[in-house]
């Protein structure tokens, strides 16, 4: 973060205390978000955040900032409207700027099979409360500036689903807004601590090794996006997670106006403009479990292909620049919230490819959860014991790439 | 990051044409035949450092290679 941001938000770094009531491993989105709720919905401020790196050096500023809650399931749904809903309240709650945009969201399909699923989607968000619904090739066409209607011949817009709820948000700044919330309610948030073990006594959570000593406290909640496998171990945990990477690009300054997120189902790709006026775009992650960051040609050779397909337009354009994040992927596309057969040791994961839309609702919920002991209705059926029980949230066609 | 992976028939070709095969890895504590299945389906081991592999090399000669492979950094060590 440049001293410009420094001094417009007002960061006040803590020091590490041998104790703390609540320790959060990872200032990424979901930590700071837990912390914020804590320390001003619940008065927890005896609460200390370890990052090792810097705060949203991780994949909350990495990702392509899209929000929206077009899931395919009522559980998610719920989940990810409540997020949205919060979204739209954040800047004034903060009084921070983030750039927040609620644009509209477009999921093209060019497939008969994937129009009948575009409708189903529009059924059951309508159901449950987002505000999504089918679009015909004609509205398409009109709506969406530059798009290619029977791309390569092979792939005919046969139709799509608008999700007039979609929309972004400057990623850094909603991690600095948190950030700078927590740090005035008496939140430690410390950057350069690693967590390096967990101390277990009697199934209970009772402390936190790190690179600058031991810390004793007897709620932990780990929030560290692509290794929560590595904390958990430290904790004896087994989570059904595996991290993949998961690229993006922007490209040059495009001169029209892109005013929309468009995503297409079928050849896997997703693009908006930024406020700069950059094209924005990102697919699927690497087939290969990596923690490696290092972004390759493949990636932007193939999705080149795909995109100017639709987009003609950004044939004439340059990437600029492209990145990878590690990403917590769970196996049922679902994220993975709350407690796990340790005491004291709380997870917030699985986020994925998917987790930035959800910082304001998952931080919210999980917070209430440490606050109140009680897991709340929203995040129940994200629970670690789901697959156990038989009770997967499969819902892959709704987490894909963003 | 794109790998590249030697092929003992094809010799060395870049990732795309190869399917990621599955790493079987309960651990030997699991012997309840209901948690090994649910271990099986959904828990993983996902190591920070080296993992052993295999590749199918789907559009080449059709055969399983296995691997050792860095995953911090996706260098390939055998
Ligand atoms: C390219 C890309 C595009 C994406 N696009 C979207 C999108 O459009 N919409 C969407 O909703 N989501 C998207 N995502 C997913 C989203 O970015 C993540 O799900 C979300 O940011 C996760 O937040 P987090 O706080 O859980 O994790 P992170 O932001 O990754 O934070 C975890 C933090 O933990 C720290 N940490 C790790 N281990 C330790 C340790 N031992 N001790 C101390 N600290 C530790 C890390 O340094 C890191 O800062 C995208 C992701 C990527 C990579
Ligand atoms: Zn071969």
């Amino acid at each position: 973060m440049n001293e410009f941001w420094e001094a417009k938000v007002a960061l006040q770094w803590g020091t590490l205390k041998p104790s703390y009531d609540v320790v959060i491993i990872g200032g990424g989105g979901h930590g700071l978000a837990t912390a914020y709720n804590l320390a001003l919905r619940h008065g927890i401020t005896n609460v200390a955040v370890l990052e090792r790196s810097y705060i949203g050096g991780g994949n909350s500023g990495r990702n392509t900032t899209v929000i929206r809650s077009n899931y395919g399931k009522p559980e998610p749904v719920r989940f990810y409207q409540r997020s949205l809903e919060l979204y739209r309240d954040l800047e004034a709650e903060t009084e921070r700027w983030m750039m927040h945009d609620e644009r509209g969201l477009w999921w093209i399909t060019h497939t008969e099979a994937g129009r009948r699923t575009e409708i189903a989607r529009a059924e059951i968000n309508r159901a449950f409360g987002a505000d999504t619904r089918f679009a015909e090739p004609e509205e398409i066409e009109r709506e969406i500036p530059g798009i290619n209607m029977n791309p390569a011949g092979e792939f005919p817009v046969l139709g799509g689903s608008f999700h007039a709820g979609g929309a972004t948000a400057r990623h850094d700044r909603v991690v600095w807004a948190l950030a700078e919330g927590a740090m005035r309610a008496g939140v430690d948030i410390i950057q350069g601590v690693e967590v390096t073990g967990l101390k277990v006594e009697n199934n209970q959570i009772v402390g936190v090794e790190t690179t600058q000593g031991s810390i004793a406290t007897e709620t932990v909640v780990s929030a560290v996006g692509g290794h929560a496998t590595s904390v958990a171990d430290m904790a004896g945990v087994r989570l059904p997670i595996r991290t993949h990477p998961l690229q993006a690009f922007v490209t040059n300054h495009y001169e029209g106006t892109f005013d929309a997120i468009v995503a297409s189902i079928d050849l896997g790709f997703y693009v908006s403009q930024t406020a700069r006026g950059e094209m924005l775009g990102g697919a699927h992650i690497d087939p290969q479990p990596s923690y490696s960051r290092r972004s390759d040609h493949h990636f932007i050779s193939s999705i080149a292909k795909r995109i100017t397909a639709l987009f003609p337009f950004m044939g004439d354009l340059r990437v600029l620049r492209q990145w990878t994040g590690s990403c917590d992927m769970s196996p049922d596309y679902s994220p993975v919230m709350g407690r796990t057969p340790v005491d004291g040791f709380l997870i917030t994961t699985g986020w994925g490819t998917w987790g930035f839309k959800a910082i304001p609702a998952g931080g919210e919920a999980m917070a209430e959860l440490v606050a109140t002991g009680t897991t709340p209705e929203l995040i129940a059926p994200f629970s670690l014991d789901r697959f156990a029980k038989d009770r997967a949230l499969a819902d892959r066609g709704s987490s894909g790439t963003h | 990051m794109s790998l590249r992976i030697t092929c003992p028939t094809c010799g060395p070709r870049s990732a795309e044409e190869w399917i990621h095969g599955e790493m079987f890895d309960v651990p030997d504590s699991i012997t309840n035949t209901d948690e090994w299945d649910v271990d099986r389906g959904f828990f993983h081991n996902n190591p920070e450092g080296l993992v052993q592999e295999a590749w199918f090399h789907l559009y080449g000669c059709r055969r399983w290679v296995v691997i050792t492979r860095d995953t911090r950094t996706d260098e390939i060590l055998s």
